[in-house]
């Protein structure tokens, strides 16, 4: 783990680390943690915004479509800034996930479908996006924020 | 509660002012339920107002495409008006700006149904 020069802005930590449970109540929490993060170390109300919801929609993929709500799998989020970039790792504990079987939200055909729009929304706020298989089991995203 | 939802009679339109955030949960429930209402009334001309939501999520999105798909599989038609530039933005990056009819000013919208 990278930690960062402290001098730009001492009030906010580098790194912060928090666990939560499989809850709608968790997506809230992370969202609102993540803002607070972001903001601590400067960056502006829209990208706050936009950061924030990035990690709404991921959290809703863990938490509902990873861990299922299971009160026995929980969420690591971890927030870190590196350099000038913020970086949010978010893992669940669930059976894996397929970026690939995603249909695009954006083809004719799909437009008028109720779900499947949360990682284009994601990749639209973040500067970077990826995703991985944990281990032992889950899936772990990233997203890379750059502070301006 | 994170959504307030009050409906107006303007002629033979429905206007539902929302007010609040529209996510998954608690505010995407009680969207559905307000929109589903309106159908089994026969309301089909709906002029969403969202003016006062500050938030839309993906689920809120996915309600809002849904609401239209059903009220349009009854010969019925839901229009926006009154998007702040975030939702307006939203509405652009997943080209549901096609979808929509979307205006700033409700007489103007009032006018097109």
């Amino acid at each position: 783990l990278k930690l960062v020069d402290m001098s730009q802005n001492p009030s906010a930590p580098p790194a912060v680390e928090r666990w939560f449970e499989s809850s709608l109540e968790s997506v809230d929490l992370a969202e609102e943690a993540v803002v607070e993060f972001a903001r601590g170390h400067g960056l502006d109300e829209d990208g706050q915004h936009g950061l924030g919801m990035a990690v709404r929609e991921s959290m809703v993929n863990a938490v509902v479509h990873g861990n299922k709500y299971s009160s026995e799998r929980r969420v690591r989020m971890l927030l870190t800034r590196d350099g000038q970039s913020l970086r949010i790792q978010i893992r669940d504990e669930g059976d894996g996930f397929n970026p690939t079987k995603v249909a695009d939200p954006l083809a004719p055909e799909n437009l008028l479908k109720q779900s499947g729009r949360g990682m284009l929304l994601i990749r639209a706020f973040v500067d970077e996006f990826s995703i991985e298989k944990a281990e032992p089991k889950g899936t772990e995203v990233t997203l890379v924020k750059r502070l301006p | 509660v994170s959504l307030k939802l009050e409906t107006r009679q303007v002629g033979d339109v429905v206007v539902v002012d929302a007010d609040g955030r529209i996510t998954l949960g608690e505010g995407a429930i009680l969207f559905r339920d307000k929109l589903a209402q309106l159908r089994e009334k026969g309301d089909l001309k709906i002029l969403l107002n969202l003016g006062g939501v500050s938030y839309l999520d993906s689920s809120g999105l996915g309600e809002l495409v849904s609401g239209y798909n059903a009220i349009l599989a009854e010969d019925g038609i839901l229009k926006l008006m009154g998007l702040n530039r975030r939702l307006q933005d939203l509405l652009q990056i997943t080209k549901l700006y096609t979808v929509f009819e979307v205006f700033e000013d409700e007489a103007e919208a009032l006018r097109s149904f």
